[in-house]
């Protein structure tokens, strides 16, 4: 293997990698636009130029590969002076309308430029006028043609991702413009990723231009609900400025880097599936019409169960747990449920028909915690013999968590099952149809407000934090749980989601040897 | 003065088959085809000391060596007729009045290499050349010069005319591959160079329409006979185009090694109404603009090379004392800022602004500081593309501005009258 040294430090790399590969194993940042590592190398953008020993010309550490004894400084007199060149040039056509440009604060021509610039600027020329500024290219980006420096990731990401190929660059010279074919609209199922790669202010997302100026915004890593995938993303929240956008406090997701799940790619569905977080949500504990408080609210769940577990009769609670629980809720489900209150009918897996997927990040199965529940509650009944003994007057008390019954089955089903049990209790998130049947609604907090555990399609036991506190009296389901255990007189005795998976991982073979910190951001993989 | 490439030019019908195989036409195909190894047409193309013709001097026969023959994918020769260079205009004639000299070339070429396919890339605007080429390959094959076994060798070979669509850039052989495959001209990272990566990812020789046209008398008289017809390490004649200021501009085949002075005052007669030499290009637009105290200058890839300048394509352009070098510098940069392709930054963007820095020097609208900052503008192009077209924006506009600086003060200081240009 080659063993070379940039800026002094030696560093062995396989054959074949490339400079700019080697510094960033190294820790060594080498400004870059055109390069993205999981795009094909163009070396249009020459900002990327460093000095190696022997060579007379400076090279694109994107595309030349490390030789041994191979000896590159990225920054001394004459690369830095390149630098400083190759960002003039990127500026003679720029129209620095940074003031209002949504790029601003996350742009990488004002963050080198405030680290390499040339500060007196030598234009006074007039700048060529492209066509398109703040124009709709599609149903999620806008195209600002005077901004862009044509490194063209779009355009290799559009050719080799998604092979869509719905970007150009037209015309030559200094007139070349970033468009996207006549006739076509950039309208595929992970568009939005176009913005993330765009370096600068040229593809702004529509959804989140001039909301929130980026640098309001706090980042928490999470993983995306929107299905068994569970792609890697940063929650990226704003506190600061609650007269923003009604309270809003998630302004947009973002892709996380995850070489094994979805590299740095995240679907426009998951992009843009956050405003249930700050909408439509159940604030306080509801018994019938009235506002009640956690305490009263567990006592009349308790109320409803005490004499069914002194009769020996918990085979009348029906349970419908949710794959859209972490890890830890679930386990706190199959505690309380399964193992105090032994005999209840408990299942999670909804008879949904399944969504649409394709062959990259997309999958049928819209919940990000199939797995971990398969794992975890192994079910005593299914969700439809529940369904079907609660119509029919055999439940006492029917449990739900989070799921829309009137749209799985119907409302007269679901008006039914509310005359037929005595407690029907709703715990989620959000309103939805079936919480104006359910006699009891309990707020939960949302995957973005806790800290837990999702297993995605691939076995994989991944992590969230929570970004902010729950809204209103929103709590964990697991919280929730443990708090009718407690009234029940069988605490279980969590304070942390962190201790419930340590129990999961003395329990549950699966998942031995796993811990939050050795799972950490990337994940770790089920015993098979 | 023995003529090569031009032997024929001028005969009547001097573009037909007829008239080609008066003169033992396609015998040198013949003797390579049927008495010599493709490594001994290879060598005798080496010892020749022929070079690239289309203006970057390179071995030719060395070229053809790098072609990998235990890569088991199809080998191709590609014709670079892609004559855009300002000042150069010989491969239209050559096109013109012997392209069967280029079609006997390209056979002996692509046995040399192992190649049964060669694509000619002809500039769009050539249109003429173009229909007179396809006459001549259609002549070829009906005749069996061309097509499959032929002069009953067992040999195969075809021959695509493939016309341009008006892009310089697309002379750049890497964009011209680009160009022929169907994408946009831009031309491509090297390495991996043509010869190992080059048309639809096989090896690819990539030779100019006059190189490949000096190939069949090689091969009949020797490599000897035309190393010693030039100058060391640059074999034969070349063909020099003259224009501008002189009494007879035109095509004119002379050894490697004659100087600049012979060929503008013994062969074009010198420059028109006893006026004075002001400055000349010896080699196309992008070649660095000499001066009259350089003229002696023999005109040979090495000796062009030594001082500063190129041989480029040949294109020698020759200005007199009437010229005002700060437009001249205009046009140069205007044509660069025009055909820069757009890929890389610094030539995009910088193309452009040395065009409207130069101009506005021109215009009489500038200021110091631009002049001061043009060279150091101008530098910043070279050496950090992915092309050379890059380099040539840096040499050729450069050169105005360090040669003749007092022409551009005086723009700025307005002691020049608004140019009569």
């Amino acid at each position: 293997m080659p063993n070379l040294s940039i800026d002094g430090k030696q560093i062995e790399v396989p054959a074949g990698t490339t400079i700019i590969q080697a510094a960033d194993k190294l820790g060594i940042s080498i400004p870059r636009y055109c390069y993205h590592p999981a795009l094909p190398v163009s070396g249009n953008c020459r900002i990327c130029m460093v000095e190696v020993e022997k060579q007379p010309k400076l090279q694109i550490a994107c595309y030349t590969p490390v030789a041994d004894g191979m000896v590159v400084k990225t920054n001394s007199p004459k690369v830095l002076e390149v630098r400083k060149t190759v960002l003039e040039f990127l500026l003679v056509n720029h129209p620095v309308d940074c003031p209002v440009c949504d790029q601003a604060g996350e742009c990488k021509l004002q963050d080198y430029y405030m680290e390499h610039g040339q500060y007196d600027s030598r234009l006074s020329d007039v700048k060529v006028k492209k066509e398109k500024k703040a124009f709709s290219i599609g149903p999620t980006v806008m195209l600002d043609q005077e901004r862009c420096i044509l490194c063209t990731r779009c355009v290799r990401f559009a050719d080799n991702i998604t092979k869509t190929s719905e970007f150009g660059v037209f015309s030559r010279g200094d007139h070349s413009q970033l468009d996207i074919y006549p006739g076509k609209q950039l309208d595929n199922a992970y568009s939005g990723n176009v913005v993330d790669i765009c370096p600068v202010g040229a593809l702004t997302d529509k959804d989140f231009r001039f909301k929130c100026r980026v640098w309001y915004l706090s980042q928490t890593k999470s993983v995306c609900p929107g299905c068994s995938m569970g792609c890697n993303i940063t929650v990226e929240w704003d506190k600061m400025r609650p007269h923003v956008h009604k309270n809003a406090r998630v302004m947009r997701l973002k892709p996380r880097l995850n070489q094994d799940v979805n590299q740095y790619w995240i679907c426009d569905k998951g992009r843009y599936n956050y405003r249930f977080i700050d909408e439509n949500r159940i604030q306080h504990p509801q018994f019938k019409d009235n506002l009640i408080t956690w305490d009263e609210a567990v006592g009349v769940i308790a109320r409803a169960i005490k004499p069914l577990q002194d009769s020996n009769q918990t085979n009348r609670i029906g349970v419908i747990a949710s794959a859209q629980l972490t890890n830890e809720d679930l386990f706190a489900v199959r505690k309380f449920f399964k193992e105090t209150l032994k005999g209840a009918q408990v299942d999670f897996r909804m008879p949904e028909n399944p969504g649409d997927s394709d062959n990259f990040l997309i999958k049928a199965d819209k919940n990000p915690n199939t797995a971990g529940a398969l794992n975890i509650l192994q079910a005593d009944a299914q969700v439809e013999q529940i369904v079907q003994k609660a119509v029919k007057g055999e439940i006492d008390v029917l449990y739900v968590f989070g799921h829309d019954l009137v749209k799985i089955f119907s409302k007269e089903t679901v008006a039914q099952i509310a005359k037929k049990v005595k407690l029907f209790v709703y715990q989620g998130s959000n309103i939805n149809e079936t919480c104006g049947y359910a006699h009891l609604n309990l707020p939960s907090s949302v995957y973005a407000e806790k800290e837990g555990t999702f297993t995605n399609c691939q076995q994989k036991v991944q992590r969230i934090w929570p970004a902010f506190l729950p809204l209103a009296e929103a709590k964990s389901d697991w919280q929730i749980i443990s708090l009718l255990s407690a009234e029940l007189g069988a605490p279980l005795a969590y304070h942390h989601a962190q201790e419930i998976f340590k129990d999961i991982a003395a329990n549950l073979a699966p998942f031995s040897e796993m811990t939050y910190e050795k799972i950490a951001d990337k994940g770790m993989v089920l015993k098979a | 003065m023995e003529k090569i490439v031009t032997r024929h030019f001028g005969q009547p019908n001097s573009h037909r088959l007829e008239n080609y195989l008066k003169d033992n036409g396609y015998e040198a195909a013949r003797k390579a085809l049927t008495q010599m190894t493709p490594a001994a047409v290879i060598d005798e193309v080496k010892k020749s000391n022929l070079r690239g013709l289309g203006g970057a001097g390179f071995p030719t026969g060395t070229k053809w060596s790098f072609i990998p023959q235990a890569n088991p994918k199809p080998k191709y020769l590609v014709i670079n007729g892609d004559e855009g260079e300002p000042g150069t205009f010989k491969d239209k004639y050559i096109l013109e009045q012997d392209p069967h000299a280029l079609l006997e070339g390209i056979i002996i070429t692509c046995y040399a290499i192992g190649s049964h396919k060669a694509y000619v890339y002809i500039r769009g605007e050539y249109l003429k050349s173009l229909q007179i080429l396809q006459a001549a390959v259609d002549e070829a094959y009906k005749a069996n010069y061309l097509g499959r076994g032929i002069m009953g060798t067992g040999f195969d070979i075809d021959v695509v005319v493939h016309p341009g669509a008006g892009a310089y850039i697309c002379g750049e052989e890497t964009a011209l591959l680009e160009s022929l495959e169907g994408k946009k001209g831009f031309p491509r990272l090297k390495p991996p160079f043509p010869a190992v990566v080059g048309l639809f990812g096989c090896p690819t020789v990539i030779n100019n329409v006059e190189t490949i046209s000096c190939i069949a008398p090689i091969i009949n008289k020797g490599a000897d006979w035309y190393a010693k017809l030039g100058c060391e390490k640059n074999g034969g004649n070349r063909l020099f185009c003259i224009s501008g200021h002189v009494v007879k501009p035109g095509i004119y085949e002379l050894p490697n090694g004659i100087t600049l002075r012979e060929i503008i005052y013994d062969h074009a007669g010198g420059i028109p109404n006893g006026r004075k030499l002001k400055a000349v290009i010896p080699g196309g637009i992008s070649a660095p603009i000499l001066t009259p105290d350089q003229i002696d200058v023999k005109m040979d890839f090495d000796s062009l090379k030594a001082i500063g300048s190129m041989a480029g394509s040949g294109g020698i352009i020759v200005m007199d004392d009437t010229t005002d070098m700060v437009w001249a510098a205009m046009v140069a940069a205007r044509f660069f800022a025009h055909e820069s392709c757009g890929q890389c930054s610094p030539c995009r963007e910088g193309s452009g602004w040395v065009y409207r820095n130069v101009k506005r020097i021109y215009q009489g609208q500038a200021k110091p500081h631009d002049l001061n900052n043009l060279p150091g503008i101008v530098n910043n192009i070279g050496g950090n593309t992915i092309c050379a077209f890059g380099d040539a924006v840096s040499m050729s506009v450069g050169s105005y501005v360090t040669k003749f600086r007092s022409e551009f003060e005086a723009k700025i200081k307005g002691e020049y009258a608004e140019s009569k240009h």
